[in-house]
């Protein structure tokens, strides 16, 4: 420490007008110390990096969780053989896109709305909240029931107004966006609550200022609510969008990628894979999807950060 | 007068709409645990002929020596442990990340959005617990919980700390306030309403889960309240009654929940206001 | 050998990270040690409702029997997670003391030889039935005791509505169809039901016509594992066939693809459908949601090109009991004896009370009960005769596991039956390869 301080006064020494020693001391002593770092890492390293670096391995095995053979890279070439592969990307990028668009769209409404002084909004913070706490099984079933092609509720409303509704689950041209209309219904609330907390982390002052300035609600949401949300924005388009590309349970729930093979998504195929007891294939899937996750997440994720920097 | 009409005329086309979308589902899951097995089980939208609600409830509950309770215990203890270490470490990772500009930063922030990517290895996880003594312990699947929650609370702090002014920082650190202090004393606070957020999202997530309880934590004095749910899905016979019960009973404790954390996020607000 | 390294040295990397958490790790799963004789042991089924009712009243009349040992039953889901569940605890060497399973091919993916207790010299084996033994069996070793009936992959039938029609128990597919259709002329009831609300009830089109199959060439099995018999070559190709003959008729009921097993079972019951091909284990949901209806769904064999074949395929009992290797020493021993307990009538009669029979005991002089739904009284003519064959699962260690979507796409028209066929065929290819089967 002393030799570090010498040497910055020595430096510095002949230039009276240079700032004290605290500038060439905060690399030493920062008030953001790495050690912070240290607590989570070992959680993070030991029982989330260590088991994937593992399976990795094993991503090149044949493995029965009995025995493991090494088959280098068969599993992948058996992986980009399956049948369903086309299908499964497709499905992916349309189910990922279509329910993170509305989450961040809905979301963002949703939670200036209910950010706003309207009547009864603890009732809806709730109400809309509730489908994020309700099992997965449970909404599988749900609305298997609901979206019944005959005595569904759903079709049997629309059947009143004279709308002969369609087989939302049973039939294969879109079977998949009617989980992701679930999925949405689901999910929003999450949306929603993130964006309050970016409502809430607004400064009132703004819209004071703004209020003095006689702007109007839209001029208001326009130039000071949406890019001081920027935080949520970013945070709900990544979660959703990671969430999307890599989601099946609800899927498996609802059709089980089915009917057939049409509604499958990469990580159903995955599952499948991985329930038929073919370990090291579906780590090698698993595997594909990472890359393919990663490739569209980690550009987006330096792009939405780079521009939080710039403003 | 807009504000009127907004606060009403928004509020009721919000609270129809809400109504339709999200109450309508819930009937459904009321109406079917209050059927007898056998008219549950064609799944109809319907007023159940004969109500056995409470005895239902009652069946659930009592079922499997109370199977059910042991269970709530386990997830309460689980969700309120995992929950708190994430919270308070992802907050420091979020805290430093945000703040200092350092060259472990872009590797930080890939590993970061890796934990939110690659899916768990259970095998190779479970290697791992026994090693440390840990499988099948509540401690092991808090720790397992832990890990991988905390992508998303970093994710959620780092962007969010960007909202309290670097100004405060520094005004702590010239009256004299170490790193630790700083944090906990004077940040920490300030981050309140994402802390309450990442609270809410992350129990929901920990209480929710079945597969890591499945896996990591076997055996029913283990029991989660969501493998209880596993009890009445069977391929041979489904009682969907019972079923529809045991997710009404498991689901009502964490709304209520959320419904007093949401007025610490609303509290948050207007303490926020009264700052400015 | 590798996996043991890997996880040798994971372990090694792992203990010097997480002493913290170590600290406060103060408990751990106590092990339940015997102490002064008594035994403790712990029993893991899957927690259908039956099965659990079935595994308690064992359990407790077997603890009558002998105080000193207390079996305690845990439970599991069911299905693909529940396989993951024993897959996982068997290799990670955390199985309960004892554990039911099914027989056949998804035994054989345990690697039993390596990972269960092998009770060929054990004398109550000789009490099972030869075709049981088979399909607990390896090369080198036998492994389970039933804990259940065997059944059958049937056509369940309305027999009001064949009674009111004059119609006769078909043996070949053309009488069958044409007894379809004249149920459709009449328009009392969908001819056939089928339910792919849950996708698992669409094979059995293909699994339940396997007794042609074998009739018409015995070494089927044997060649098929051998990747020499293949599905898009009859004689096994007729069951990809007639599911598709059937859908294109337009003889399934118009729910078919939302339809659940649960409406399955009460459409036959009520009369809303006249056939739905299933296992018979559907007496247990039949009591539940339609018990007056036990006498009027009866149940025949499903019916191939040849009348001459007409016979059942027979399912071994899918609860079975084993021991893993890591239950040892005075538990080993008591374990042991709850198996000997299993092959008892005592137990037997204890099975039919506590579950609706679904079809005749595979246990040497174990009788069913008088009182059976009809459903499984039907079955016993073809017992009686010899006309049955085992269930491919039960011949051949290969079934592919993606069989139940791809007749959901033959069913529902999507795919064509021979372009089912040939995907199912690349399934069980990929099946055969991960088991390191020779041949493939």
């Amino acid at each position: 420490m002393t030799t570090v301080t010498a040497a910055g006064r020595t430096a510095t020494g002949s230039d009276a007008t240079s700032p004290p020693t605290t500038r060439k001391r905060k690399p030493m002593k920062s008030p953001y110390p790495s050690w912070f770092f240290i607590p989570a890492g070992v959680f993070y390293v030991v029982l989330f990096l260590i088991p994937t670096i593992a399976s990795f391995y094993f991503s090149l095995t044949r493995w029965t969780l009995f025995d493991v053979e090494f088959i280098g890279f068969d599993n992948f070439v058996r992986f980009f053989q399956e049948p369903q592969l086309v299908t499964g990307f497709v499905n992916t990028f349309i189910y990922a896109f279509l329910t993170s668009g509305a989450k961040v769209v809905l979301g963002l409404l949703f939670g200036v709305l209910l950010s706003s002084q309207i009547i009864g909004r603890g009732f809806l913070r709730a109400t809309i909240f509730f489908p994020v706490l309700v099992s997965t099984i449970g909404v599988g079933i749900l609305f298997k029931v609901l979206m019944d092609p005959f005595d569904g509720p759903i079709n049997q409303t629309l059947a009143v107004v004279g709308i002969q509704g369609p087989a939302w689950l049973t039939d294969p041209s879109i079977a998949l966006l009617s989980v992701a209309l679930v999925d949405i219904w689901k999910g929003v609330g999450l949306a929603t609550l993130i964006y309050i907390a970016g409502m809430v982390a607004i400064p009132q002052e703004y819209f004071e200022a703004a209020k003095v300035d006689g702007a109007g609600a839209w001029n208001n949401f326009r130039h000071i609510t949406l890019p001081l949300l920027r935080p949520a924005t970013v945070t709900v388009v990544l979660l959703s969008l990671i969430g999307g590309l890599r989601s099946f349970d609800l899927i498996w729930a609802m059709t089980g990628g089915g009917p057939g093979f049409t509604s499958d998504v990469l990580a159903s195929v995955i599952y499948k894979q991985y329930q038929a007891g073919f370990f090291g294939l579906s780590t090698a899937g698993n595997v594909v999807l990472f890359v393919v996750v990663a490739a569209i997440i980690f550009p987006l994720s330096w792009w939405l950060n780079r521009k939080e920097a710039d403003q | 007068m807009r504000s009127v009409a907004w606060k009403w005329g928004g509020g009721s086309v919000a609270i129809l709409v809400a109504i339709v979308v999200f109450i309508v589902p819930f009937l459904f899951i009321v109406f079917t645990a209050g059927k007898t097995q056998a008219e549950a089980s064609f799944l109809q939208f319907s007023w159940p002929t004969e109500w056995v609600f409470f005895e239902n409830l009652a069946t659930v509950l009592q079922n499997r020596d109370w199977l059910l309770v042991r269970a709530f215990v386990n997830s309460t203890l689980l969700t309120v442990g995992a929950v708190a270490i994430m919270v308070v470490l992802g907050a420091m990772v979020g805290y430093v990340l945000q703040r200092r500009k350092s060259r472990w930063n872009p590797l930080v922030n890939s590993l970061v959005l890796a934990g939110l990517i690659i899916p768990p290895a259970v095998v190779p996880t479970i290697w791992v617990l026994q090693g440390l003594g840990l499988f099948k312990t509540l401690v092991g699947l808090i720790a397992v919980h832990v890990a991988f929650g905390l992508s998303f609370c970093i994710l959620l702090f780092r962007a969010f700390v960007a909202t309290i002014p670097r100004e405060l920082d520094e005004a702590a650190i010239i009256d004299g306030a170490g790193p630790v202090k700083l944090f906990f004393r004077v940040v920490f606070p300030l981050l309140r309403s994402v802390i309450v957020t990442v609270i809410v999202v992350q129990a929901v997530f920990v209480f929710n889960d079945f597969t890591y309880a499945l896996y990591f934590l076997p055996g029913d004095d283990n029991a989660t309240v969501q493998l209880t749910t596993f009890n009445y899905i069977s391929q041979s016979v489904s009682s969907f009654n019972l079923l529809f019960a045991d997710v009404l009973l498991i689901t009502i404790p964490p709304l209520i929940m959320y419904i007093f954390f949401q007025r610490q996020i609303v509290a948050g607000m207007t303490s926020g206001a009264v700052k400015g | 050998m590798v996996p043991r390294t890997t996880r040798r040295s994971i372990v090694a990397l792992g203990a010097g990270g997480l002493a913290l958490s170590l600290a406060l790790a103060g408990c751990s799963a106590g092990d339940s040690e015997s102490d002064g004789g008594a035994v403790e042991l712990s029993f893991l089924v899957d927690n259908g409702e039956s099965t659990v009712a079935t595994a308690e009243a064992l359990a407790d009349a077997f603890h009558e029997e002998n105080p000193d040992i207390t079996i305690t039953v845990e439970t599991r889901p069911q299905g693909a997670d529940g396989d993951n569940v024993v897959k996982t605890r068997l290799a990670t060497g955390e199985m309960a003391d004892l554990f039911q399973y099914n027989s056949g091919s998804l035994l054989q993916a345990l690697n039993p030889d390596q990972t269960l207790v092998n009770i060929a010299d054990e004398a109550y084996v000789d009490k099972l039935d030869e075709n049981f033994i088979k399909s607990v069996a390896t090369d080198d070793g036998v492994y389970g005791v039933p804990m259940g009936q065997s059944m059958a992959g049937a056509m369940l039938y309305n027999k009001d509505i064949y009674a009111d029609l004059g119609l006769e128990i078909p043996e070949s597919w053309d009488e069958f169809i044409a007894n379809s259709e004249a149920i459709k002329e009449a328009g009392v009831a969908a001819p056939i039901v089928q339910t792919y609300g849950d996708t698992w009830t669409s094979q059995l089109f293909v699994l339940g016509d396997f007794n042609n199959v074998l009739a018409e060439d015995p070494d089927w099995a044997e060649k098929y594992t051998n990747n020499q018999a293949k599905y898009v070559d009859q004689p096994a190709f007729a069951g990809f066939e007639h599911l598709q003959a059937a859908y294109d008729a337009g003889l399934f009921n118009e729910d078919f693809a939302s339809a659940t097993y649960a409406d399955g079972v009460s459409m036959v019951a009520t009369g809303e459908g006249a056939h739905y091909p299933m296992l018979t284990f559907a007496a247990s949901q039949l009591a539940t949601t339609n018990p007056e209806a036990a006498d009027t769904v009866g149940s025949f064999p499903i019916p191939g090109d040849d009348a001459s074949t007409f016979g059942l395929t027979v399912w071994m009992p899918t609860y079975t009991v084993f021991v893993p290797q890591s239950t040892e020493g005075a538990k080993l021993d008591a374990a042991k004896q709850f198996l000997e307990f299993l092959t008892t009538p005592e137990a037997c009669d204890i099975e039919s009370e506590a579950n609706a029979p679904q079809g005749p005991f595979v246990v040497e002089g174990c009788s069913l009960p008088d009182d059976v739904p009809a459903m499984v009284s039907d079955l016993q003519p073809y017992f009686d005769d010899g006309k049955t064959n085992l269930a491919l699962e039960f011949l051949s260690p290969i079934k592919g596991p993606a069989l139940e979507q791809i007749t959901v796409a033959v069913g529902s028209g999507i795919t064509s039956a021979a372009d089912g066929a040939s995907q199912y065929d690349e399934d069980v290819k990929k099946q055969a390869q991960q088991l390191g089967i020779e041949g493939w």
